[in-house]
């Protein structure tokens, strides 16, 4: 999972034009310069590949700031 | 009012070998003097308000010409309305007759008198009754919402058709709508013959048949024109007038069209069921010019909130039905919720207010995005809709259906989308696109929306 949201993210940044910063251990997702656009497209296309939207999920609560929390919420919903 | 225009005086005046024919029916125009497509039963439809539930196109134009100045009201039913449509329809319009072409049992509409109408034409033992200024019911297309009835008359109608020489006129579109309705009238004006596609026939044979018997004027929406091109039959026919109405004529297209078609004039009206026809482009370009704000004359334009508003005198009188809000403003002019942005000195379509994608308080009309994948040398139709987001709220998508030549790939969405992002801001470049081998449009000729 990690990886298939780490190729997605460089694809947008590319698209976007946003310059990533290194993409090592347990990334801040505040520091990848993304506003609210890049995010939409990351969720949809993460929703694309999974099936599943995690933020419109009944058990969603809180938006994820890190890296290992936003894969955690696609490994949660796989299930 | 016995002295008033009627369709079936309007045609008597020629007297040589005029018909309106589809793939199923051919019927001669001079047949009307003695004969109907209702029989005796015409007699019966006098001071009526008749709903018109007929399937074939060739049938129901038959009974148009027979019903005006005989019947009340006519209330044009497109074909696939369900039966609670019809019924609403019914009740909104003080229906008490119903003519059909079914072999089967008519639709359950309670009425007092029943027709079927059919071809050919039988015999008449009475001069037809020709006396009523009738009322023409049409619907709205029902671009944002189901569809509202507005009242029309033969003058409404006719009054932006100026006089022309006999054609073969042809139409893609269903004469049940106020776009094929058009041309129907404008046909029977110039005494000219009518060649309708038949529903659900495709294109492919439609264009046979127009190409067959060299018609020289045909009309159909932008869509309907996409698929001519997708079809690869286009030179099946070589018109010498090409019209587009009922959505936004791009660049793409027209430019498309100018080389399938190098000697054909070619024209992009605007009209609208309530506003009537509000003018034609012959220049070849996109949008229309904007000093066309400042004429004058039987129609005049100004933009309100982005919005065009249309005063004209062959718009409809007024909307039928309980609860409608009124058809025109106090200075009678009509809303027609078509967005127009100025870029120099023309005005463009952009879209309609009704069909907006709101991506994160960022408005994209759909059309504006579908303009710019159209002019991509890889695409020939496209559509642009709201996905719902999360986060935004709401992204743009895009269905594309490529040209023969060019493969769905990887590369040809990176680089469609490479041209999106030059051309757009950010919010309006499609998030994804999906690769397609045709797009659905409605019975009414236009692309099939979502929602």
């Amino acid at each position: 999972m990690r990886s298939i949201i780490l190729d997605e993210i460089r694809t947008i940044a590319l698209d976007q034009n946003k310059e990533l910063p290194e993409l090592i251990g347990d990334v801040d997702l505040q520091g990848l310069g993304f506003d609210s656009l890049c995010f939409a497209i990351l969720f949809a296309r993460l929703e694309d590949i999974t099936g599943r939207d995690p933020l419109n999920a009944a058990n969603f609560t809180r938006f994820p700031s890190t890296m290992s929390e936003l894969i955690a919420l696609y490994e949660e919903t796989v299930v | 009012m016995s002295d008033a225009p009627n369709l079936s005086r309007l045609i008597s005046a020629g007297t040589d070998r005029r018909v309106i024919a589809t793939r199923d029916y051919t019927f001669p125009l001079d047949g009307f003097v003695r004969a109907s497509s209702l029989g005796p039963s015409l007699m019966d439809l006098e001071a009526r308000s008749v709903i018109l539930v007929v399937r074939d196109m060739a049938k129901a134009a038959a009974a148009l010409i027979d019903l005006d100045g005989c019947a009340r009201r006519i209330v044009l039913c497109p074909p696939g309305w369900d039966v609670s449509r019809l019924a609403s329809a019914a009740r909104d319009s003080d229906v008490d007759a119903l003519v059909y072409d079914d072999e089967d049992a008519p639709p359950p509409i309670p009425v007092d008198v029943v027709a079927r109408c059919g071809l050919p034409l039988r015999e008449l033992n009475s001069p037809r009754p020709a006396s009523h200024e009738t009322e023409w019911i049409l619907p709205t297309s029902g671009t944002s919402g189901p569809p509202k009835l507005v009242v029309h008359t033969l003058r409404s109608l006719t009054g932006a058709i100026a006089d022309a020489p006999p054609r073969l006129w042809a139409t893609f579109y269903d004469i049940r709508r106020y776009g094929g309705l058009q041309i129907f009238l404008r046909a029977l004006s110039s005494r000219s013959s009518l060649y309708l596609g038949a529903v659900e026939e495709s294109v492919l044979s439609i264009l046979a048949r127009f190409g067959d018997v060299g018609v020289t004027h045909i009309s159909g929406t932008p869509s309907h024109w996409r698929k001519v091109l997708m079809s690869g039959a286009g030179r099946r026919v070589d018109p010498d007038y090409v019209r587009l109405s009922g959505e936004i004529a791009d660049s793409a297209l027209l430019s498309a069209l100018r080389a399938l078609y190098p000697r054909a004039a070619i024209e992009h009206a605007y009209a609208s069921t309530e506003a009537g026809v509000v003018f034609a482009v012959n220049d070849g370009k996109a949008g229309f010019p904007a000093s066309w704000l400042e004429r004058d004359g039987s129609v005049q334009m100004k933009i309100v909130d982005g919005s065009l508003r249309v005063r004209s005198n062959w718009r409809a009188m007024r909307f039928l039905g309980e609860n409608t809000s009124p058809l025109a403003d106090e200075d009678g002019f009509v809303d027609t919720g078509d967005i127009v942005e100025w870029h120099g000195d023309r005005l463009y379509f952009v879209g309609r207010r009704g069909g907006i994608i709101n991506v994160g308080g960022a408005k994209v009309h759909p059309e504006e995005v579908e303009a710019v994948l159209n002019a991509h040398a890889a695409v020939r139709a496209s559509r642009a809709f709201a996905r719902t987001n999360s986060i935004t709220g709401a992204l743009v998508f895009a269905e594309v259906v490529l040209r023969d030549e060019h493969r769905a790939d990887a590369a040809c969405e990176s680089d469609i989308l490479g041209a999106c992002r030059a051309r757009l801001p950010r919010h309006m470049v499609p998030a994804g696109l999906r690769f397609v081998s045709d797009l659905p449009i409605t019975e009414g000729g236009k692309l099939a929306r979502r929602g």
